[in-house]
């Protein structure tokens, strides 16, 4: 058991040595003649106006939050697939309406205008 | 003939046995064998990451009627071999403002996550790098972490256009990850497991004797699976967040030579990914008769992947309130229907005698359950497009009244001036 998750350590400490000397190697082999107009921010040749890090809009926490939603009752579904061979009729219509409630609760986030993209 | 099939097993188990040979049994040795088995599946994906650029570039120049790369070698083959000389020659420009270690990590942790996406992806029977019992789930986990790194990217940029780019990420990426999840849930029910070799074996076996795919069993999911995949790859027609014309190039404007190449990278084997996770779970993986196993699933994640080309070389960028609709108000209900349907059908229909015995039900062969719950699935998603078509052409209709009016009363202006 263990091991099977230790696999995934090990490919991740490959991947990340194999990945992470590749800009190393890079900023070696290319030239480095950075001015200061070539270190600007690159927004079509215009002067940046403004700082970059502001306020954004709500509207895309609300999708953010909605999403959440899904996602923890997805997950809590997972569990169930797996024993899925093991109940019967009414554990199956006991868990539809669990998954039916997360389907009222998005049609209650779409009446409120929640997911209308403005 | 079997050593043909099992040679990249045989290969694999030589290796380790003479690494045991000569370091005897025990940790190091162990360590040894997973990091050449972890260099094995890094060259894999990065193989496929080369070979692929090169082959959509070509099959996309000729759905566009053009030559593509022709330059680099025979056929221009040799192009991944340039691209790589002319990115790690090129100057890395950081700009002034950006974020020094959330600007230089998001690319690295694009490819890196991407790589470990194919460490549960079983190649041929006995070749895995880790038969992981909750394989399907650790996908949809591991999946998720690029969509942090494209936000990196965009924050760390201190650039507006990466900023909007990394914004719409959060907004797509996010949302299509449930439609994704939705429909990785009746694959498990039918199977009873989430690792991938016993969902591939599910399938092999479906009959006793000979395989049947889910996408027979289950054409919806499959096909939501797929387009919400190429969602969440963030490849066109959804590839919002890169959306050359709009935001420039989006989240990865300011990465130049290799960390460019990177982000590059990270996509593609995403997209692979998603092309060997669809092959995986719905058309049997390795499965198949008279070629070796290898080699089927190379051949089903390379069609699969044809079709992902194909619909980038025809298919128009989609707007963004589309998108998000399509997915919230379409997809997400669609599926929960979906499944709701496949658990009460597999539960009233039953193929195995000892679950017949111990839930009731009706008790019928297999290959008939196959058939009434394909046929009831892809019956709901006829009856759901003809809903959506009907809505979509009623609200356009709408629209256009209002567009109409708008003129006459322009035009009525115009004539009362004149």
């Amino acid at each position: 058991m263990r091991t099977d998750y230790a696999f995934i350590g090990v490919t991740l400490v490959v991947a990340c040595a194999l990945i992470g000397v590749v800009p190393i190697l890079n900023y070696l082999i290319a030239p480095q003649t950075p001015n200061k107009s070539k270190r600007e921010t690159y927004e079509c040749g215009m002067e940046t106006v403004g700082d970059t890090w502001v306020q954004f809009r709500a509207q895309y926490y609300l999708f953010a939050l909605i999403f959440v939603l899904f996602d923890v009752g997805g997950v809590l579904l997972f569990p169930f697939a797996v024993a899925y061979n093991s109940v019967n009729l009414w554990g199956v219509i006991v868990v539809s309406l669990f998954v039916l409630t997360l389907l009222a609760s998005l049609g209650y986030a779409i009446k409120k205008g929640a997911l209308n993209w403005e | 003939m079997d050593i043909i099939n099992n040679l990249v097993k045989n290969l694999g188990d030589g290796i380790a046995a003479g690494i045991y040979g000569a370091l005897g049994q025990g940790l190091a040795a162990d360590i040894l064998i997973m990091v050449i088995a972890a260099i094995a599946v890094f060259a894999v994906a990065s193989g496929g990451f080369a070979g692929l650029t090169y082959a959509e570039r070509k099959i996309v120049a000729r759905i566009q009627d053009r030559v593509g790369p022709n330059q680099a070698g025979p056929y221009g083959i040799l192009q991944p071999i340039a691209d790589a000389v002319k990115l790690f020659t090129k100057e890395d420009t950081t700009p002034a403002e950006a974020d020094f270690w959330v600007y230089h990590l998001a690319p690295i942790i694009v490819a890196v996550f991407a790589t470990l996406t194919f460490t549960v992806v079983p190649f041929a029977p006995g070749v895995v790098g880790t038969n992981l019992n909750i394989g399907a789930f650790y996908i949809i986990a591991i999946g998720s972490a690029s969509t942090i790194a494209i936000l990196m990217a965009g924050w760390g940029s201190n650039n507006k256009y990466s900023l909007l780019g990394a914004f719409r990420t959060v907004a797509q990426l996010v949302g299509y990850e449930v439609p994704m999840l939705l429909n990785m849930l009746p694959v498990i029910m039918l199977t009873g497991s989430m690792s991938l070799v016993d969902i591939i074996e599910r399938q092999a076996g479906w009959n006793g004797s000979w395989g049947l795919p889910f996408i027979v069993i289950l054409p919806l999911s499959g096909l939501a699976f797929l387009i919400s995949g190429i969602a969440e790859t963030g490849r066109s027609p959804f590839d919002l967040l890169e959306a050359e014309s709009e935001i420039v190039a989006g989240f990865h404007v300011e990465y130049s030579g290799m960390k460019f190449g990177l982000i590059m990278m990270g996509e593609y084997m995403n997209a692979l990914g998603v092309a060997v996770m669809f092959s995986v779970l719905f058309l049997g993986g390795y499965a198949g008769p008279i070629l070796p196993p290898y080699l089927w699933l190379v051949l089903k994640a390379f069609g699969v992947f044809l079709v992902l080309m194909w619909l980038r070389g025809t298919l128009p960028r989609v707007r963004i309130d589309q998108l998000l609709n399509m997915n919230w108000k379409f997809f997400v209900p669609l599926s929960v229907v979906n499944l709701i349907l496949v658990m009460i059908l597999g539960k009233v229909f039953v193929s195995d005698p000892a679950l017949f015995k111990a839930n009731g039900g009706i008790l019928i062969q297999p290959l008939a359950q196959a058939l009434i719950m394909g046929a009831s699935s892809f019956a709901l998603l006829i009856i759901a497009l003809a809903i959506v078509t009907r809505r979509v052409r009623k609200d356009r209709m709408a629209e256009a009244a209002i567009l109409l009016q708008r003129r006459e009363t322009n035009q009525q202006i115009a004539a009362s001036v004149h």
